[in-house]
């Protein structure tokens, strides 16, 4: 059982049944996003496999292991998240900022090792933050600013990133950007990405692996073809929808009717 | 973060120099001054016959190693306050630790009299940390459920609640008003009769702590799902840093009463120096703690002769204009 995967997972805040008895097998060393209508579960579906909140019923376990029973900085190394809206300190640079990704990798009072600079080079050059590094982060734009703690989840080293809606607040073009580079992360890295979003086109250009929620439960998963059809988005959003092929990709390009 | 850079090193080893020379100013300064030589005599080879000598080792040693060790504390307790609410106004204060110090100073006046220095400071310490517990206990925090507001939220209630019970007291009984007027604003004058040795032991058991809690303090600042998945565990987190606070603030009201706003100001000096990185802003606001309030004393010694002001009077006096002339330029100056 390699991978991440969900089993029976039912999940609520306090008595609030958010999902129920989701089972869902993340395939390793893809890009999948996970999407679905306002309030259908799947940020909270994301926390839970991001070891966030604790299931009511079922678990999530990370190559077989339930993520509960494992150290928390044991689940760090192998698995990052970077939430809906990180708080950046005041006054940070891009360097101090993508450093704060070592935190799993670095003893109580361990000062800065070799490792630790090498993998925060990486994750700036991966970004394009390199000459960057000494700004502050309030003076990036919106875009900029997400390439910085998707670069500090670089830093991480984690085989597995799972992220919350990365392209929210993103103009299209720095939407782009953002998937473009978790795509080209996933194929010259082989990291095995996890992404909630909204744009149904945009998932299925840069997405393998599609997971459609409604209401607590998967209603689709697979390839972006074999999700994306028009009675699937009928009974997850009541969108009334042609399905036809993006003429510059060939993937599903959504036109609502 | 990417251990210390070399600016932030230079900028520590320069404050720790002017803190070098406060020091020695807080040992000659006073209503009989001593002249550098005189005083470094005291030091050295002291002579108990000399008026001077005894001065300088019974009444301004002490005083200064009071300073030395609330200043630190106060500067550090600041930065973790601050860090852990996320909260640019938290300050030591803000943990119901001063009001449980008056709760504590007010009650033992009103029941058993007590107003001398050292029964005082023995009665500062507990109060201070029976409160800051308190705090934590209602705002939830070791079930890791409490977020930063809760917790501010329930500093700010306790100390309300604690403070009405002082003014209450204080109003039926004049000789515990007596006692806590001096008390509250906050002395070192009485630094020789309070227990100096233990308290800074508690000082640095807190200063240690905090030191070692700056990396997780750094991942809790992106925020709590941030910080989880960067491995902190969050509850624990916040559990450490407030028994930090409760021993850093107890040492400090214990051996200084409750100095007003340096933890606030000591913080912000701290992060414009040296950047928002908690270990070295601990550092630097542990240098500036005691830099500002050794240098409040000394101005108290000599503002209003033959009297003195008291240090609490003098810090919220020069370190507030300081404050915001330093806090204005910081913006305007910032890199652009």
């Amino acid at each position: 059982m390699t991978g991440l995967r969900a089993e029976n997972l039912t999940l609520a805040y306090d008595r609030r049944i958010v999902v129920e008895g989701l089972t869902l097998a993340l395939p390793a060393g893809r890009v999948t996003a996970i999407l679905g209508p306002n309030g259908c579960g799947k940020s909270t579906l994301l926390k839970a496999l991001a070891r966030l909140i604790r299931p009511q019923a079922g678990r999530v376990t990370l190559d077989g292991e339930d993520i509960h029973a494992l150290p928390t900085r044991a689940v760090a190394r192998r698995l990052g998240l970077l939430p809906q809206a990180p708080i950046a300190p005041e006054g940070i640079t891009v360097g101090d900022l993508v450093a704060r990704g070592r935190a799993p990798w670095r003893g109580l009072l361990a000062g800065w090792s070799a490792a630790d600079e090498a993998a925060r080079a990486a994750a700036l050059a991966a970004t394009g933050l390199t000459d960057l590094a000494a700004r502050p982060v309030a003076d990036l734009s919106g875009g900029q600013r997400q390439r910085v703690w998707i670069a500090l989840a670089l830093a991480q080293q984690t085989e597995h990133l799972l992220l919350d809606e990365p392209t929210t607040w993103l103009d299209l073009p720095h939407q782009i950007e953002v998937l473009a580079l978790l795509r080209r992360l996933n194929r010259e890295q082989g990291r095995s990405i996890v992404t909630v979003l909204h744009d149904l086109s945009l998932a299925a250009r840069f997405a393998d692996h599609l997971v459609l929620m409604a209401a607590g439960r998967v209603l689709a998963e697979g390839t972006p073809e074999e999700v994306l059809t028009p009675g699937a988005l009928e009974d997850a959003f009541g969108l009334r929808a042609l399905v036809i092929a993006d003429p510059v990709t060939g993937t599903p390009l959504v036109v609502p009717a | 973060m990417t251990g210390l850079h070399a600016r932030t090193a230079l900028t520590l080893a320069a404050l720790a120099a002017a803190l070098a020379g406060a020091a020695l100013l807080a040992l000659m300064v006073g209503t009989r001054p001593l002249a550098p030589a005189q005083a470094w005599a005291a030091l050295v080879q002291p002579d108990a016959a000399d008026p001077a000598h005894v001065v300088l080792r019974q009444l301004r040693l002490p005083r200064l190693a009071a300073g030395l060790v609330a200043g630190a504390a106060l500067g550090m307790a600041g930065v973790l306050m601050q860090a852990v609410t996320r909260n640019p106004l938290a300050e030591p204060g803000l943990l119901g630790v001063n009001a449980g110090a008056s709760f504590a100073v007010v009650l033992g006046a009103f029941l058993f009299g007590v107003n001398d220095s050292a029964a005082l400071s023995a009665l500062a310490f507990p109060g201070a940390a029976l409160a800051a517990a308190a705090v934590f206990v209602l705002g939830g925090a070791g079930r890791g459920g409490a977020g930063p507001v809760r917790l501010t939220l329930a500093g700010a209630a306790l100390t309300a609640l604690l403070m009405s019970l002082v003014g209450a007291l204080v109003l039926v009984r004049t000789e515990a008003l007596e006692v806590w007027r001096f008390w509250v604003v906050g002395s070192l004058a009485d630094a020789g009769s309070r227990p100096l040795a233990m308290m800074a032991m508690v000082a640095l058991a807190g200063g240690l702590l905090a030191l070692a809690l700056g990396a997780a303090l750094d991942a809790l600042a992106l925020g709590e799902e941030a910080a989880r998945s960067l491995g902190a565990r969050t509850g624990w987190v916040r559990a450490g840093t407030l028994a930090a606070v409760t021993a850093l603030c107890g040492a400090a009201v214990s051996l200084a009463g409750p100095v007003a706003f340096l933890g606030l100001m000591a913080p912000h000096l701290a992060r414009a120096l040296v950047g928002p990185g908690v270990r070295p802003m601990l550092l630097a606001a542990g240098l500036i703690g005691p830099l500002v309030l050794l240098l409040a004393d000394v101005a108290g010694r000599v503002a209003l002769p033959p009297g003195e002001v008291r240090v609490g009077v003098m810090t919220a006096l020069l370190g507030g204009p300081v404050f915001i002339l330093v806090a204005r330029r910081m913006r305007l100056g910032a890199p652009a």
